[in-house]
């Protein structure tokens, strides 16, 4: 169990996370979302002793991590951002080092290779870690914490730089581990978290914006008020058409898909169902539908929409200015690595979307 | 602690590092024997040792600037700190593993006392044994102020340049006493001083005060090194 309270951590008049209490318990699965810099890391730093607080307490199993750190520590097994991996050793060697390092107990041999089928690194276990792709790096990592069997699992930022099957597996793994481990992660895609986590943290500018299960939050934050219709039809013609059906707040078109062909953007008022009944005018009409979807709110809707009323507020054309900020409003499409194919290939969109949607 | 001193070891022993300091040091060790004891035809070794002073002052920088400066670049820091091992224990693995290195270059000396006996059949082997104890002090003296500078930066280059200037100091700093008017800054800055403690050695004196001066030096850089660590996670 660990347990949180009024966590403060300040740099110089800077507040990176500013009073946080929150409470996980055994063998849940508690996921971390909010954009970069908004204080995940340096929270999850704290919670493994990497860092301390500026005021507060971090109780891991009871034990407060900076009283008896030792003892804490043992019980938490820590992926950091960047895998900390030795670059110069093979893995088997890495792995060995972290075994003595963490005082394991567990018959050496047996249980470092049970890691690493977990994790699938068999195949590079006698590799140099230089010389390893992202993806088996980040799982080299994975492997890292898992070694002396930690009842509490702390990952930060688990699936970055993997490849969309990498991340189906590691996610799957995450669930399994979450039958026995508690587990916090951290991400800034929230399909992610959805797929994984019991529960949800959303924090932002280091305060907790949101606390709540999967299920509430998600129902709370994705009323499908969005659609997106690629419609192969006169343009005016149909746009006059979506326009006027009820519940329609605005439609715009957007480039030209193919020849003829446009997406169109459709906001309606919440809680209104629109497909069917587009479905139906376009087929009256002989026009073809070729594809719908509702456009899942960005991160930042959703922050929008939670910490509204409070002082944050994410303006839109300061989103694109960033980089680091628009790789979360493009989150879903980093999620699979492709940002570039996405652009590139109108086509590859939908298809991306069905794996999407397939393992969640 | 062991498995930082065997990791320590190890990436010592991977990379051309320890190489290159052993090769260097039995080079220049090597060619102060050859250059005294061979060609001067003596079994005063005092010359020898007088010249590893500086070797071991410029070198030993080399051993200890990577020590935690590519911990902190790399991140790997991040799997120490949140280890269940003290800080202690990651500062003393690692400064015994340089200290192993170290001794692995000062092992040459049993060489060249063996072909000193062979050759004129006896030493002054007190004399030598003394300075023995005094090299491995000042040694590990060198590495655990390597080490500590290596804690405060995380650029090698930068770690070597300070940790040398701070050697250098401490050799010089008796010279610069004699200029030093006022008595009490000029005693304190004597008794502060690497080379005049470590010729007494050289003489043959085991002087206890300087034995205990150098573990101070080695407990007092080890201690600050810690609290580097320490504070680090305060900031």
């Amino acid at each position: 169990m660990i347990e949180v309270k009024n966590l403060t951590k300040q740099y110089g008049v800077k507040k990176a996370i500013d009073n946080i209490s929150f409470t996980v318990q055994d063998g849940e699965i508690l996921g971390f979302l909010g954009p970069n810099g908004a204080g995940k890391s340096t929270t999850m730093n704290i919670l493994t002793g990497y860092i301390s607080s500026t005021e507060g307490k971090a109780l891991i199993n009871g034990i407060d991590i900076l009283d008896e750190p030792i003892k804490a520590k043992k019980n938490i097994g820590y992926l950091p951002e960047q895998p900390p991996l030795y670059l110069d050793m093979t893995v088997k060697e890495y792995l060995n080092f972290i075994y003595d390092i963490k005082k394991c107990k567990l018959p050496r041999k047996a249980h470092i290779e049970d890691v690493c089928r977990l994790v699938k690194i068999t195949d590079v276990y006698n590799r140099i870690l230089r010389n390893l792709s992202k993806g088996y790096k980040q799982r080299v990592g994975l492997a890292q914490a898992l070694i002396d069997n930690p009842q509490i699992l702390i990952l930060d930022e688990p699936t970055v730089g993997l490849d969309p099957k990498q991340i189906i597996e590691i996610r799957t793994l995450i669930k399994k581990l979450g039958k026995k481990h508690t587990v916090i992660l951290s991400s800034h895609i929230l399909s992610e978290i959805q797929a994984v986590c019991d529960r949800v943290i959303i924090i932002n500018k280091g305060v907790i914006a949101a606390d709540d299960t999967t299920e509430n939050l998600t129902s709370k934050i994705t009323t499908d008020h969005k659609l997106i219709a690629r419609i192969d039809a006169p343009k005016e013609e149909a746009l006059k058409l979506i326009k006027t059906m009820p519940g329609v707040i605005s439609v715009v078109a957007d480039m030209e898909r193919e020849k003829g062909v446009y997406d169109y953007e459709i906001e309606t008022k919440e809680g209104t169902d629109l497909r069917r009944e587009l479905f139906k005018r376009i087929v009256s009409r002989n026009w073809v539908l070729l594809g719908l979807k509702t456009n899942e709110m960005t991160l930042e809707d959703i922050f929008l929409k939670i910490t509204m009323g409070d002082s944050v507020v994410i303006p839109k054309e300061d989103n694109s200015k960033t980089e680091a900020v628009q790789a979360d409003s493009n989150n879903e499409i980093n999620a699979s690595d492709n940002a570039a194919d996405e652009t590139q290939n109108p086509e590859a969109d939908s298809t991306e979307e069905n794996t999407d949607g397939g393992e969640e | 602690m062991g498995a930082i001193f065997r990791k320590e070891m190890r990436t010592y022993f991977t990379s051309p590092v320890a190489y290159i300091f052993l090769a260097a040091f039995y080079l220049l060790t090597g060619f102060f024997f050859v250059n005294t004891n061979i060609y001067g035809a003596t079994t005063d070794m005092t010359a020898v040792f007088t010249g590893v002073f500086g070797v071991m002052m410029f070198f030993l920088p080399l051993l200890t600037m990577r020590l935690f400066t590519e911990e902190k670049r790399l991140k790997t820091e991040q799997c120490l700190l949140t280890a269940p091992v003290s800080l202690i224990e990651i500062v003393f693995g690692k400064f015994l593993a340089a200290t192993v290195v170290f001794l692995l270059g000062m092992a040459i000396y049993v060489l060249y006392i063996i072909v000193l006996v062979g050759l004129a059949g006896s030493v002054a082997m007190a004399t030598i044994i003394s300075t023995l104890v005094a090299l491995l002090l000042l040694g590990a003296s060198f590495i655990s102020i390597g080490l500590f500078f290596s804690s405060l930066t995380e650029n090698q280059i930068v770690a070597v340049i300070i940790s040398l200037c701070m050697n250098v100091v401490l050799y010089m700093i008796d010279v610069l006493a004699s200029k030093v008017s006022f008595v009490p800054i000029q005693k304190a800055m004597i008794s502060l001083g690497f080379y005049n403690r470590y010729s007494e050695f050289t003489s043959g004196i085991l002087n206890v005060t300087s034995i205990v001066f150098f573990l101070s030096v080695i407990a007092v850089f080890n201690f600050l090194t810690v609290r580097v660590l320490e504070k680090r996670r305060w900031s």
